[in-house]
């Protein structure tokens, strides 16, 4: 259980000597408790303390990098069952699964699909992230080879290697060590043969065992043997199970502060038909998965899934914004209508969603105001005659259309007065109070 | 340290009811724990998924999903046939869309006689929606509850500016009732609360918090579905007991991703296979934030959501 400021208090040496650069022993306690301070802040403080302080401010769930380089990724980290209550920190590595028992060729086209697999949506730049080699050969001496064609095919991805037997993992890790591998994984049977291979070359491991209470057990020995960042892997298979035992994983770790559980997971969803396994790969995404294992990477699914993540992971506390510009929806000709709505993501979705209702082409001005709806940014002042008469005029849209009038949203109805007077020559036209009258509207005018 | 399975006990339940006829009929709700968490709870009626149809030909739906009713989709007798014989779905959707002023206009009593005609032709449960017109879907509703008398139907969307009407034509006819709200957990809440002011029991409602195609908002309706669905298990707020509706279908086939061809957007993939995951992918998030009961479009995605059910329960 995370301590608090006072407890934190008795244990520091309370000599308000300001090293910390806080003005007393107390101040600093209390931000220590809130998380916005390290403890290493107090050149003072005594080894009992260290430890009993270290232990408590542990974050809940362990943080550590997949991969190496600009495109690693954060995995762990997580302080929420639900979405609402606060942000989904770090989102979940999607991985690639490739067998070591296919052709070079076959290898290197898998590895280069990884490694083209960026898209950019709504301003982020979205990949799978890592490819899991498995061992299937039952050749050591094959499974490095294959380790390194891939890692040299993809060479941003992270690289997992899916291999029980220490001995050829170790030969494979060795091969791909700069790239700081996820080894994949310990069990009942190796754990004190992968752990040695993980310790010795400083990479994280995955522990493998059936249901979260042997899997704590196993944590418990892993850390044992010197290995620190752990990834868990609950021997979940069918949806039920993920979303059983990751549910029971995550809670252990934040309601229960169990230290065992307390690493990011991964799931492997492989199915044969590739739809099905978006839909459970979907189930692993919004249920708490780290990592995800796919058995194929078709771009109609990234996109599909890369978006997911992206929906889940948004900071429900910010307001989602869209870029702002003119949009065009259908296919406008220069006399299609002008509207104009705010940056808000869920405004421009429903007033871009009934245009499209409408069937009638038309452009949308999306003015950025800090991602607040119509009603928040007038009230706010990001909305105002003046700065809609100065967007409308640097978005260059006059040169694309054969009139001049712009359609206001019906909650501004006030604003259209000054509107026109900063807008010279513009008609403004006051338009529906709510999107659902958008469709009606348009088609009264057309 | 020993683990210990963490698990939570709620004090409320989600309520349930029964639609359809007879050895057809079928049950959503009755759940006492977060969606297909059973090692603390019970989850005792499988989340249903009702194929949409509608009463003029799908002239605005994408292809990928037009393609799949093309022989049927011109009179929704027979496209009701297929979904029930061929499809074997569970339950329908009928959406009397024709009846919009933008549409066709059509007269409510013209909207009766469709549904009466589909109930002739099926025995699978129907969900009759409207034109999502606030004042035409108060007239349609009520003749299509009229025709639908007896058969036990969920008849909606009523919403704030219009349930009244809706409710006493549930009320009088015996129907269950949806209530759609726009994205706002207290909206829902009272909504929920002004219908059963008007003598309608709750147990007979599902709320509609409005659904939202992945991509264009699905964090919003995810969160407040799953807001409402903690609210009746660990708050045992009455209000808040009943299941849960996803309209997804109408949401997801005409955002850009369903339509764009391949030609235009090469990094998106092909175009057919997009659609379609966007559909399962929306509706299976839906399903894990606690919907109960789903209105779909595609056959495949249908098929896939199913599956994937399948492995949930």
């Amino acid at each position: 259980m995370a301590l608090t400021g006072i407890q934190i208090f008795k244990l520091l040496p309370k000599t308000n000597c300001k090293k910390c650069g806080f003005p007393t022993c107390l101040a600093f306690a209390m931000k220590l408790a809130q998380g916005g301070v390290e403890l290493s802040a107090c050149p003072d403080v005594s080894e009992e303390a260290k430890k009993t302080l270290g232990e408590a401010s542990a974050p809940p769930i362990r943080t550590f990098d997949l991969g190496t380089g600009e495109k690693a990724v954060k995995i762990g980290g997580e302080t929420v069952l639900f979405r609402h209550e606060k942000k989904f920190v770090n989102p979940c590595a999607l991985a690639l699964n490739v067998k070591d028992s296919l052709s070079d060729g076959e290898l290197a086209e898998k590895a280069s699909e990884v490694a083209s697999s960026e898209i950019d949506r709504v301003g982020q730049k979205l990949r799978v992230d890592a490819v899991c080699v498995e061992y299937a050969s039952g050749d050591a001496a094959r499974y490095e080879a294959a380790v390194r064609l891939v890692a040299e095919k993809a060479p941003e991805a992270a690289v997992i290697l899916n291999c029980k037997d220490a001995a050829a993992a170790g030969a494979a890790v060795k091969a791909v060590e700069g790239r700081k591998p996820l080894l994949y994984g310990a069990d009942d049977g190796n754990a004190e043969a992968m752990a040695a291979v993980a310790k010795a070359h400083g990479v994280p491991l995955v522990a493998c065992a059936e249901g979260p209470g042997a899997l704590s057990a196993l944590t418990e020995k892993i850390r044992g043997l010197g290995v620190e960042d752990i990834v868990l892997d609950s021997g979940a298979k069918t949806a039920k199970e993920i979303i059983e035992h990751n549910t029971q994983i995550r809670r252990s770790a934040l309601k229960k502060n169990f230290k065992p559980l307390g690493y990011p997971v991964i799931n492997s969803v492989l199915r044969d038909d590739p739809l099905f396994e978006a839909s459970v790969a979907s189930v692993a995404i919004a249920k708490y998965a780290s990592i995800v294992i796919l058995g194929s990477i078709e771009k109609w699914k990234n996109l599909a899934l890369f978006t997911l993540r992206q929906n889940l992971y948004t900071d429900p506390q910010v307001p989602m914004q869209v870029e702002q510009k003119i949009y065009e929806i259908g296919e406008p000709g220069a006399d299609a209508p002008l509207m104009i709505t705010t940056n808000f993501s869920l405004t421009y979705f429903i007033v871009s969603g009934e245009i499209e209702n409408s069937r009638v082409p038309a452009r949308l001005a999306v003015m950025d105001c800090e991602g607040l709806s119509v009603l928040t940014a007038w009230a706010a002042g990001k909305f105002t005659a003046a700065k809609i008469a100065q967007f409308i005029k640097e978005s260059g849209v006059e040169n694309r259309i054969s009139h001049k009038e712009l359609i206001l949203p019906g909650q501004v109805a006030i604003l259209s007065g000054a509107l026109e007077d900063k807008l010279e020559g513009w008609k403004i036209t006051v338009g529906p109070r709510e999107a659902n009258a958008i469709p009606t509207f348009l088609k009264n005018r057309a | 340290m020993s683990y210990v399975i963490p698990k939570e006990s709620y004090t409320g339940k989600v309520l349930s009811f029964d639609f359809g006829k007879d050895d057809r009929a079928v049950t959503v709700g009755g759940e006492n724990t977060l969606p297909f968490l059973s090692f603390e709870g019970q989850q005792p009626s499988r989340p249903v998924i009702a194929c949409e149809i509608q009463d003029c030909p799908p002239d605005d739906w994408p292809d990928t999903v037009k393609e799949a009713y093309k022989d049927v989709s011109g009179d929704p007798v027979a496209w009701a046939r297929h979904c029930q014989d061929v499809l074997n779905a569970k339950a329908i959707a009928l959406r009397l869309l024709s009846t919009h002023p933008d549409r066709d206009d059509r007269s409510a009593e013209d909207a009766a006689g469709t549904v009466r005609d589909v109930l002739a032709a099926v025995d699978v449960p129907l969900v009759i929606l409207g034109s999502n017109h606030i004042e035409k879907d108060s007239t349609v509703l009520v003749a299509a509850a009229e025709a639908a008398s007896g058969y036990n139907c969920i008849i909606g969307k009523a919403q704030e500016g219009n349930y009244k009407t809706i409710v006493a034509a549930a009320l009088a006819h015996n129907h269950k009732l949806i209530a759609m709200s726009e994205l706002d957990i207290n909206l829902a809440k009272q909504l929920n609360i002004l219908i059963t002011q008007m003598g309608f029991s709750k147990e007979k409602l599902i709320t509609d918090p409005m659904c939202s195609a992945l991509g264009y908002g699905l964090e919003y309706t995810y969160s407040v579905m799953e807001r409402i669905r903690l609210a009746a298990l660990a708050q045992n707020d009455p209000t808040m007991q009943p299941p849960i509706l996803g309209d997804v279908g109408m949401y997801v086939w005409k955002i850009k991703e369903t339509v764009a061809p391949e030609a235009d957007v090469p990094e998106w993939g092909t175009l057919r296979e997009r659609g379609i995951a966007w559909e399962a992918i929306t509706a299976t998030a839906m399903l894990l934030a606690g919907t109960n009961l789903l209105i779909m479009r595609h056959p495949a995605a249908i098929e896939t959501v199913e599956k994937t059910i399948d492995e949930l329960v």
